[in-house]
């Protein structure tokens, strides 16, 4: 009896939890709000079917629960009943399903002409380059990992002697460009996660992942790691600034080339801060 | 009606093999500690299980205190706190619930309800559970080797493993390996067994498909597990090799903090795949088991057949095949190609189809049915609802796209505490209250175990619920604090705050639960040979507890499946498996 009326009082809670609790999503500030309408889809079909499975086991648990001289139907199955759950089933995942699948296959591509980041990840800090005037990465290794080049900037490849390296110090983004994210790490592996932008993506040594985004909105995002990576995970913390063209072309202008930074008489001074 | 579908009756096949011979034990040591009998066997394993066990729910505690209480215990550093959750989650699924399902309730039943006097190889039997202890052994040396047990997360991932920046990488490491590797070992006798019993040691007219569920779901769970644990196997081996002999298998090319190391060429990820080909069918392998037990809980206290038990037989063998092409699910943003996240989105969400059917199985089950509210009956209901609720939040997680902001959030340690911690644990419990009887011959005190039931479901519930909100948010897993960030409010904190005091009396209500079984032992109610009045083999041993060789002089012969309840025209709401078709009749 009391059973009944609390499992009831689990599927409303659940569902009046869902409504009234102060915790949601950040408010987003990327391209992937379609990330965020799958998600209220899968909220809804979800949220039906677990309100109607534990109201259902509350109403049987009430209706025939034991009582003097009660006796159980004798119903082995139902084909019929059975076959009809399966489909109806099916058609729920279907309906989660593919839009599921349909925003993946935009999040897979990244469009014509997105800018290249690269983010490459060490214990525990966030590095970052970008493309400089040549508009191109030069090649990289871990091999390559110095004090001078913290990043394993291959010093051979002259792609790379323009390149701008940040390390230790904020990252700027340009609002309503496409980004091509490029994620690499040179010991563990680590998560660029952004919960503003929703995106996230491993930098597993060894290999180069990728995503792509676009910010949306300016401001000062924090960049946490959401890969397990030893005990300063949690610290392992970077700012993202998102701003319109004029002032991130400004602070594009301070950066410091791999160049400039491997040179050393100049500003080395970057790389060793970041040490 | 069900007669011919399901068999009643029939024709018995003459018995084809001798009855056996056991060895029966000569000495208090044989009979009590290098036993072969498999409910001996069972006891130990459910014993070493929960000793453990009580371990990680310690360790609970204290991440729990810690991420409520973020630097107020000086006991709790960083390093510990990585250290509480890699113990914690590995004694959780592995030495708890995967040798408490398959060691524990594998053995005490398997025999028992194939009218079978033991497992086929008593000798394995009893070694496969002294490895069993030497590896919750070698586990444990490490709490107490120099550095600590590893830090490294349940899931092991190499470099970070064996690297200086995680607690535990000189010692703790390499007794975790060794641990999971004698695991192993010792399962795989004791899984070889489970499998040749269910299928050579059957009475006879025990068809397979008169088979209970439960016996279903832990032959299922254990060929599972004999695929699935020898790619972790290899791939601890493997690990050791890296961290020992310096190869290179996980270790590519590495600059830590600032040294190169000398490692090149080999691949992290490689780990992460065999990692999951195991880590993914364990989710079933921990599930199965639970949902035959939960069935045949929810039939005998419902007295009603279990509904679609075909269809359910069919869904136990469908989930676990399905199981072994979905692994790669935890690994959507790990770096593989994206493109491989269509193939296995689509897998995962397809196994939602026959696990669905079985909820749907369960709920109609009770429709119609004469619920007995007995606490085994509770327990199955309070799983109903926590595995419904952690079966569809994994819809969300297996969903490619949406799985990218979750992923490595709180919203997935509140997924899979709900669905592979929570629920598989409540039927450890309704199964606990539900064969006590049988082992002990007493019953569990009643009002104990409503106590336990409430606190158990409910505060579970007010831990888990609300914490996928937190993960929603954007709250990273494996954070020992958060620390500032701007996008959590602060009544995160008290959320926090609320799921710790929900937790420690949950663990509270845990130390009730063991100081019932100790005190029903002694003070409990008689229990009699069927106090459910239920309709399977092992309630109709001649003697109860059974002792060696199960059955007495004859073995027992089955006319009928395992559902007869409320037949129409019988005389009693039951009709045990052994009774030939004439003597069910209404006089
Ligand atoms: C009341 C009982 C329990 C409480 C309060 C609890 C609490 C926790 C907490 C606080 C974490 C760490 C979360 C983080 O910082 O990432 C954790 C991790 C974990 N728990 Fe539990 N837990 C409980 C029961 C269980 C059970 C029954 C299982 C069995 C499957 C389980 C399996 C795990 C696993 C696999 C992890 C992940 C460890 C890792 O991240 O490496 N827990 N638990
Ligand atoms: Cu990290
Ligand atoms: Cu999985």
């Amino acid at each position: 009896m009391v059973i009944a009326l609390i499992l009831l009082l689990v599927a409303i809670g659940s569902v009046a939890f869902h409504f009234w609790s102060p915790w949601w999503f950040t408010p987003i500030a990327s391209n992937w709000n379609y990330i965020d309408a799958t998600i209220i889809i899968t909220f809804v079909i979800t949220g039906l079917v677990f309100t109607a499975v534990v109201g259902f086991t509350a109403y049987c648990v009430f209706r025939f629960r034991h009582r003097e001289g009660r006796r159980a139907a004798y119903e082995p199955e139902s084909r019929k009943l059975e076959t009809w759950l399966a489909v109806l089933t099916a058609i729920g995942v279907a309906a989660m399903l593919a839009p599921g699948l349909f925003v993946w296959s935009q999040f897979v591509t990244v469009p014509k002409g997105a800018s290249t980041l690269e983010v490459v990840g060490q214990q525990w800090q966030w590095g970052f380059r970008l493309p400089g005037k040549g508009g191109r990465l030069g090649t990289s290794d871990n091999r390559y990992v110095t004090p001078d080049n913290p990043l394993g900037v291959n010093p051979n490849d002259p792609n790379g002697k323009d390149n701008i390296i940040i390390v230790g110090n904020d990252l700027h983004l340009p609002a309503g460009k496409p980004v091509k994210v490029l994620l690499r790490s040179i010991d563990v592996v680590h998560d660029f996660y952004v919960p503003e932008f929703r995106a996230k993506m491993d930098l597993m040594p060894g290999l180069e992942s990728y995503f792509w985004f676009t910010p949306t909105r300016t401001g000062t995002f924090e960049i946490f790691c959401a890969g397990f990576c030893g005990i300063g995970h949690p610290q392992m913390r970077g700012k993202i600034v998102v701003e319109d063209e004029s002032a991130y072309q400004e602070w594009l202008k301070k950066q410091p080339t791999f160049a400039q930074m491997s040179s050393p008489s100049d500003k080395g001074v970057q790389a060793a801060s970041a040490r | 009606m069900s007669d011919v579908a399901l068999g009643a009756g029939g024709t018995i096949p003459p018995a084809e093999v001798e009855d056996v011979e056991l060895y029966h034990p000569k000495s208090w040591v044989t009979k009590y500690v290098f036993c072969q009998d498999a409910k001996v066997i069972a006891l130990q394993y459910s014993a070493t299980a929960l000793a453990i066990g009580l371990v990680a729910l310690v360790l609970s505690w204290l991440m729990r205190l810690q991420l409520a209480f973020p630097g107020q215990f000086s006991f709790i550093q960083p390093a510990d706190y990585y250290q509480y959750i890699t113990m914690h989650g590995m004694i959780m699924v592995i030495y708890l619930l995967t040798a408490l399902f398959l060691g524990g309730f594998g053995n005490y039943l398997i025999p028992l309800m194939l009218g079978a006097r033991d497992m086929v190889f008593p000798y394995v039997n009893m070694l496969s559970y002294w490895v069993y202890l030497l590896a919750v052994l070698v586990l444990a040396a490490g709490f107490f080797v120099p550095g600590g047990p590893t830090g490294a997360g349940w899931t092991l991932y190499p470099p970070q493993a064996i690297l200086s920046g995680t607690p535990g990488t000189d010692w703790g490491i390499i007794t975790m390996l060794a641990s999971l590797i004698l695991f192993i070992i010792g399962f795989t006798m004791g899984g070889l067994n489970y499998v040749v019993t269910v299928l050579q040691g059957r009475t006879r007219g025990m068809t397979l498909m008169r088979m209970p569920l439960t016996v279903w779901g832990i032959f299922t769970a254990t060929v599972m597990a004999l695929l699935a644990f020898p790619a972790l196997f290899a791939a601890c081996v493997m690990m050791l090799l890296d961290r020992l002999l310096g190869t290179s298998f996980f270790m590519p090319a590495i600059v830590a903090m600032g040294q190169p190391l000398n490692y090149g060429g080999g691949s992290p990820i490689l780990w992460q795949h065999l990692f999951w080909f195991f880590g993914h069918p364990e989710v079933y392998i921990v599930a199965l088991p639970a949902f035959g037990i939960v069935s045949d809980l929810i039939s005998t206290h419902a007295r009603k057949n279990i509904f679609g038990y075909r269809m359910m037989v069919w869904a136990i063998v469908g989930i676990g095949a399905l199981s072994f092409i979905v692994w790669a699910h935890h690994m959507y943003i790990s770096g593989m190609n994206p493109r491989f996240g269509f193939f296995f989105a689509t897998t995962t969400l397809i196994i939602a189809v026959p696990t669905a059917i079985k909820v749907y199985n369960w709920v109609l089950t009770l429709w119609r049915g004469d619920i007995h509210l007995t606490v085994p009956m509770l327990f199955a209901l309070a799983f109903i609802v926590t595995f419904v609720n952690g079966g569809l939040t994994g819809l969300f997680l297996g969903n490619v796209v949406v799985d990218v902001p979750l992923s490595a959030t709180m919203f997935v340690v509140a997924h899979f505490h709900m669905v592979m911690g929570i629920a598989p644990i409540l039927v450890v419990f309704g199964g606990i209250y539900h064969w006590y009887p049988k082992v002990t011959g007493r019953m569990l005190n009643d009002v104990m175990g409503k106590f336990h039931f409430w606190v158990t479901f409910l505060g579970a519930y007010a831990i888990f619920f609300p914490m996928h909100y937190l993960g929603l948010m954007g709250v990273p897993r494996r954070y020992y604090e958060l620390g500032d960030a701007a996008f959590v409010p602060p009544s995160a904190a008290t959320l926090n705050i609320f799921m710790t005091v929900a937790a420690l009396f949950v663990g509270f209500a845990q130390l009730v639960f063991l100081f019932n079984l100790i005190w029903s032992l002694f003070k409990g109610n008689a229990a009699g040979p069927n106090p459910w009045h239920a309709t399977t083999l092992e309630w109709q041993t001649p003697t109860t507890p059974p002792p060696h060789g199960n059955w007495g002089k004859q073995l027992p012969v089955v006319y009928r499946w395992a559902y007869d309840y409320s037949v129409p025209g019988a005389k009693q709401d039951f009709i045990p498996q052994n009774q030939p078709p004439a003597a069910s009749l209404a006089t």
